[in-house]
């Protein structure tokens, strides 16, 4: 298991690679990435993402720990950036490697899910025109938690 | 003790963290003392619905003990991935 926060940009194709290239016993690996799409009003020149050093690391090995020990995952990869990211830069990455399909895809969505709510990030938007607006949390988000 | 702030608590209030001393049982009688400053603190704890606490970087919530604790954190509802 890889927990990764840092301020450096990832490749996908080669953590990708190197995740599923690590694992033995597994018939199914799944990756999801993250990517910094554009304002909903447009105009967006950059996303910052701060954290809280520390605590961030250890909520990300948590909820890493829990779907490893639910799903009987092989392995699974949690890579996120903090620091100011320009639209189409990717966020973070996660992957999962399991014996089957199933819980792969069940675990990276588990995965995604918790460190959307749980883990201490929080996005600020930069527009254009100089102004920025903290995103706010979802309800969805938080009532995705609900199902698992 | 410690308080962290982040996202826009910590530019409402105008600092990243400080050392305060409290005698504050709980998280609650914590938030109390601080909107008693000064109106940055008032305005930054408004709404506790609004805010989440970690106590030593564990999340936690408002009627918690204070006893023990080294490092306090608020910050809004979380928005990573």
């Amino acid at each position: 298991m890889r927990i990764s926060v840092q301020v450096a940009p990832f490749e996908l194709g080669a953590e990708s690679d190197a995740f599923a290239a690590g694992v033995e016993n597994a018939g199914a690996v799944v990756t999801f990435a993250g990517v910094v799409r554009d304002s909903d009003q447009g105009g967006l020149q950059a996303m910052e993402i701060e954290h809280y050093p520390g605590m961030t690391e250890k909520a990300l090995t948590a909820i890493a720990e829990e779907a490893v020990e639910r799903w009987s995952l092989a392995d699974a990869l949690v890579i996120h950036r903090h620091g100011r990211l320009a639209p189409g830069e990717r966020i973070m990455m996660v992957a999962t490697a399991a014996r089957h399909r199933k819980d792969a895809f069940e675990a990276a969505e588990y995965l995604m899910d918790y460190l959307k709510s749980r883990a201490p990030f929080w996005k600020k938007e930069i527009l254009a025109g100089g102004g920025s607006d903290w995103v706010a949390a979802k309800v969805a988000d938080e009532d995705a938690l609900k199902r698992w | 003790m410690d308080i962290l702030y982040f996202a826009w608590v910590r530019e409402r209030i105008g600092l990243p963290r400080e050392r305060v001393e409290t005698s504050a049982a709980t998280v609650a009688d914590l938030v109390e003392e601080l909107r008693g400053r000064e109106d940055r603190y008032a305005a930054a704890f408004a709404d506790l619905s609004a805010l989440r606490v970690a106590l030593d970087q564990e999340l936690s919530e408002f009627d918690a003990p204070l006893d023990g604790v080294r490092e306090v954190a608020f910050f809004p509802p979380m928005t990573g991935g």
